[in-house]
């Protein structure tokens, strides 16, 4: 249609792309797949295929006190952070992302400095500063801490979504005798409402998931569902974490449908 | 003349908004990270004595030098095996019709959202000694013995790059969103071949997508803690666990700080080099 020649080069040129696009994306997700294909062996290890189907390692999963107890802790710490986050970072976003002023781009620059420093560093940290002014480890320092690194998933997509409002919506507010306030609880909070729930969707996720922090910051009666796994993962290879592992990628899976739905995920990530 | 400021007032919000934030920053995250340095300018545990101890011994101690070179070219190899096997997922979004689209933005976006041990541990069923690889290898009578996959530097290249992946593609899609599909059609018309314009025309213009997505998976690779440890087992260190260790089970949290602003050093480098090499990529695909 647009006229070019279909030459035996142009061919290899997308027989080549298409193929290795295509190994990426199996390689992507070939993994999940296999965790969830393994959590329901009739066996006691871990090999693929399984020789047999069972539920056994759910039923286990069921009565694993120590997993339940720690995905409680992991997600009342995840809420706390990402309802910090959302009230500090939606505040900071409305201030920083219409000003072109150099204090602004300087407080961008650091509330986004959490996403590329490693976050091991900034645990030790934490603790040390923890412990010199006495604040024992507690529930309390794991939340401070884990709103640090998931502040700026909230303040990148608030940001964003607050740059693609229209300034004459809020001027025709304005002239029409709207106070501030009202502006923003009416035109503005319901327009950048999506981004806002995208952010704090990826800032509970990553909290949730968290280890370096938590591992500094957290005292012995905490047990973060993360490094609970992990550490089972370091002693044995346990059927009961691939029952576990299914789980959590089928609650990823509908969590990510429904933001999908609800904020139009995809776009935003990719513009 | 009172519109421009008025119209100014009501779109924007004053800065003292970004207060609070400011000031949970200075607190829990800035002053850390100066005590972090402070502390690693003492030469004993007790932080009595002032002095470099901490960064010459590490700089002098060919172990510790040599942790930080792996972990530096773990993520170099990583990011080179994203960049190969990511581009091309953002070409073929580029050309299909928007139902796949999505689907492909989320299939690379789902990984980034999953637990990053349960990503982890689904390497670990793949690589074990009873995995899929070393199980289909022996069906097909190739190997008779089964190889040694985990706890080699390959199993942990291989792993991370599942698991930064989205880091690289999601900026790469939106990159190439950007370029003009007329470039590519004028590009071709005038004779040069699809190799040739996807080298000449279509990667260089892409350039600041590959930076911002080399710089997000070379900064996840060398700080991913948990696949670095679960996928390299004792034998391989990395800067994260060396550090983990030195705070946690020495106590010895001087030279861990020194590590830290070290290891911290290192990435806000690698960082610094690309940003750069970004905005010199700005400058030529505008050109």
């Amino acid at each position: 249609m647009s006229g070019r020649k279909r030459t035996w080069e142009a061919i290899s040129f997308e027989f080549v792309m298409t193929v290795i696009a295509i190994i990426a994306l199996v390689i992507i997700i070939a993994p999940s797949l296999v965790v969830l294909i393994v959590s329901f062996t009739s066996g006691f290890s871990l090999r693929f295929p399984p020789p047999g189907y069972s539920l056994r390692w759910y039923a286990e999963l069921w009565d694993a006190w120590q997993l339940h107890f720690a995905a409680k802790n992991s997600l009342i710490v995840a809420l706390w952070a990402t309802g910090l986050s959302i009230v500090l970072g939606v505040a900071a976003a409305l201030a920083i992302s219409r000003s072109r002023t150099l204090s602004a781009r300087l407080l961008d620059s650091l509330f986004m400095s959490p996403l590329v420093l490693p976050a091991l560093a900034f645990g030790l940290a934490a603790l040390m500063l923890f412990s010199l002014v006495g604040l024992p480890v507690s529930p309390l320092t794991l939340v401070i801490g884990h709103t640090v690194v998931c502040v700026p998933y909230v303040v990148r997509n608030t940001v964003a979504a607050l740059a693609q409002l229209e300034p004459t919506l809020l001027e025709s507010s304005a002239v029409l005798g709207a106070s501030r306030l009202y502006t923003f609880r009416r035109i503005v909070l319901p327009l950048i409402r999506p981004g806002i729930i995208a952010g704090a969707f990826i800032a509970f996720m990553s909290s949730f998931d968290n280890v370096p922090v938590s591992l500094f910051l957290r005292d012995a009666a905490t047990d973060m569902l993360p490094i609970r796994m992990w550490q089972d993962l370091e002693g044995k290879l346990d059927v009961t974490i691939a029952a576990l592992s299914s789980v959590l990628i089928i609650a990823t899976v509908v969590l990510v449908a429904v933001m999908e739905r609800v904020t139009g995920l995809s776009r935003r990530l990719t513009n | 003349m009172g519109a421009a400021p008025a119209s100014r007032d009501v779109t924007s919000h004053g800065m003292g908004l970004a207060a609070p934030l400011a000031l949970f920053f200075l607190v829990f995250f800035v002053a850390p990270l100066l005590q972090l340095l402070w502390l690693s300018l003492h030469n004993d545990t007790a932080a009595l004595h002032w002095g470099l101890g901490q960064y010459l011994h590490f700089l002098t101690d060919p172990f510790s030098l040599s942790v930080l070179g792996s972990t530096l070219l773990l993520g170099a190899e990583v990011t080179a095996v994203c960049l190969l096997l990511g581009f091309p997922i953002a070409w073929l979004h580029q050309r299909v019709g928007p139902r796949l689209q999505t689907i492909i933005i989320l299939i690379v976006l789902l990984p980034l959202l999953t637990s990053v041990v349960v990503r982890t541990f689904a390497w670990i069923v793949i690589l074990g000694r009873q995995g899929i690889i070393n199980a289909t290898l022996q069906s097909l009578g190739i190997i008779d013995t089964p190889l040694k996959l985990l706890y080699t530097q390959f199993g942990v290249v291989i792993a991370l790059a599942q698991v930064q992946m989205p880091l690289m593609t999601l900026p790469l899609i939106t990159a190439l969103g950007r370029i003009d599909p007329n470039l590519d059609d004028a590009s071709c018309s005038l004779g040069a071949g699809s190799w040739r314009t996807f080298f000449r025309i279509v990667l260089p213009l892409s350039l600041p997508g590959v930076i911002a997505g080399c710089t997000l998976t070379y900064a996840a690779a060398i700080t991913a803690f948990i696949t670095q440890s679960l996928i390299g087992g004792g034998q391989m260190l990395f800067m994260p666990m060396y550090l983990y260790q030195q705070a946690s089970t020495l106590q010895n949290w001087p030279f861990a700080s020194a590590i830290s602003i070290i290891f911290l050093l290192a990435v806000l480098a690698v960082v610094s080099v690309f940003t750069t090499l970004g905005r010199m990529s700005r400058g030529y695909g505008g050109a």
